[in-house]
């Protein structure tokens, strides 16, 4: 690891100010920006720490919305009971992610900062060539070994997973994240990587992430996260589902539905296509299959990663049917 | 607050309080906690595995809770309370009630990811997350251990549960 200055924060401001710095970082929880600094892939000159800020840390719930602070931890707020009461996606979504020891660590503006898991972009030293490390390299992911890889929303610059599970249940539920002078939907904070792949997020030098806002509805209050894996447990999701339902006062049809995924795509995937597909049917299994498939619109494999097709839409169906049956 | 920006320079005086003592250090910014431990304060119970917050082995206490000492800043930690395996048994050596479960389940075989396991449990315990051998597992899985010991650290977790809440 190079090494570099260190300056912390005492606020908000102060933050801001050193975050415009050519070459400063911030450091939060630590868990991407060290382990990035160790494989070579961050270079910090400076490291900005704001985890002693003050006031950054609330977890505000009620029926109509919640506010996250940017540094509320990954842990606090996955056993926060409001949250788990009004917002059970997120909270499942976050206790299922990383170990217990990185989400004590890892706060929630920092983990929209997440950076993928690509084993070619995490090693520069044997795989120089990296669209997101160096614009205009080329990408070894692209004829490599892509059994982790994305199937949606790539481009011939970059095929990698956005590895996050918090994100995937935030853009489900229309999230917005505050930057302080401005606020935007989660979703819409997320770029493809088209052909400027080094651009993962639309945030500026100078910008701070100060909070998460969810609204309150009746499909997130009714909503689940489902992850599935190569191991049980400590691992990034092969696929992932989150889902929220409403029925009519019938118990069957369909009011409204949010389903996002993750694991799959090369940011958190809102399918809009499954959801419009089964607004106003009466939920069944075969209705609910038919409706999955839609996902897999546009998706493009690159062989190992073929499987993904087939596996994202048995999550999706198996996230509705959970909830259909709690009707 | 002053709201100027002033950098730091390259070598930082720190004071680290660990296992209730304090600790004065000169560092580069970018030593890590774990480094910190093992390499200047020569407390190298906590143990370095993959380095790069992967299997566990570095598991310490910040402020009570668990944390990855690789992952960790030295500069970082400046004014919270550290714990490592070194300070859980009592004054006398009386063994934490923890330790004493892994010795009595053999919960471990080459001892290498031990300490990381034990201060994981000692937490997992506290946050109340030891309820079911199902719920050990999830929450003990960020500890890995390449001799396989899982059942007995399992078995050592849930009895020193039972015996903390009697």
């Amino acid at each position: 690891m190079r090494d570099f200055s260190y300056f912390r924060a005492d606020n908000i401001e102060a933050a801001r100010n050193a975050a415009a710095l050519p070459g400063a970082m911030l450091l939060a929880g630590g868990t991407t920006l060290i382990d990035l600094a160790k494989c070579g892939v961050a270079e910090p000159s400076t490291v900005i720490d704001i985890s002693h800020i003050d006031g950054l840390n609330a977890i505000d719930v009620t029926a109509d919305r919640a506010v996250i602070g940017a540094l509320a931890r990954m842990s606090h707020v996955a056993d926060n009971q409001q949250v788990k009461s009004l917002f059970p996606a997120v909270s499942e979504a976050l206790w299922q992610a990383a170990s217990a020891q990185l989400r004590n660590m890892a706060s929630i503006g920092g983990n929209l900062m997440q950076r993928t898991r690509c084993p070619y972009f995490r090693d520069p030293q044997n795989f120089p060539a990296c669209n997101k490390r160096a614009p205009g390299s080329g990408c070894s992911a692209i004829g490599g070994v892509t059994r982790g890889h994305a199937v949606l929303g790539v481009s011939e610059a970059c095929i990698a997973t956005y590895p996050g599970d918090l994100a995937v249940a935030l853009v489900a539920f229309d999230a917005e994240v505050d930057l302080g002078e401005r606020k935007l939907k989660v979703e819409d904070f997320f770029l493809a990587p088209g052909a400027t792949a080094e651009r993962e997020h639309d945030i500026q030098p100078g910008e701070v992430i100060t909070a998460i806002e969810i609204p309150g509805s009746a499909a997130a209050r009714r909503s689940t996260y489902i992850k599935v894996r190569d191991r049980q447990s400590y691992e990034f999701a092969a696929a992932s589902a989150a889902v929220g339902l409403e029925l009519e006062g019938d118990g069957r049809t369909v009011r409204d539905i949010r389903v996002a995924l993750g694991g799959v795509a090369t940011k958190p995937w809102r399918v809009r296509a499954v959801e419009d597909a089964l607004k106003g049917k009466a939920l069944s299994e075969d209705t609910i299959r038919k409706a999955s498939e839609l996902a897999m619109e546009g998706a493009v494999d690159h062989g190992a990663n073929h499987y993904k097709i087939a596996l994202a839409p048995r999550v999706i169906a198996r996230a509705i049917l959970k909830l259909g049956e709690t009707a | 607050m002053n709201d100027q920006v002033t950098i730091s320079p390259t070598t930082l005086s720190i004071h680290l309080a660990i296992n209730g003592r304090d600790h004065a250090l000169e560092i580069e910014p970018r030593v890590t906690l774990l480094d910190a431990l093992r390499d200047r304060l020569h407390l190298t119970g906590t143990k370095k595995g993959c380095d790069q917050g992967q299997c566990g082995a570095c598991t310490v206490h910040v402020d009570g809770q668990r944390v990855l000492a690789c992952l960790t800043l030295a500069a970082q930690v400046e004014g919270r309370e550290i714990t490592t395996i070194e300070g859980l048994a009592g004054e006398d050596g009386t063994l934490n009630a923890v330790q004493a479960a892994f010795l009595e389940q053999d919960a471990f075989q080459c001892g290498y990811c031990t300490p990381g396991q034990i201060m994981s449990a000692v937490a997992c315990i506290r946050e109340g997350h030891a309820g079911s051998d199902e719920e050990i597992r999830e929450y003990m899985a960020g500890n890995l251990c390449r001799c396989g010991a899982y059942p007995n650290i399992v078995a050592a977790v849930r009895q020193a549960a039972q015996e903390l809440r009697s």
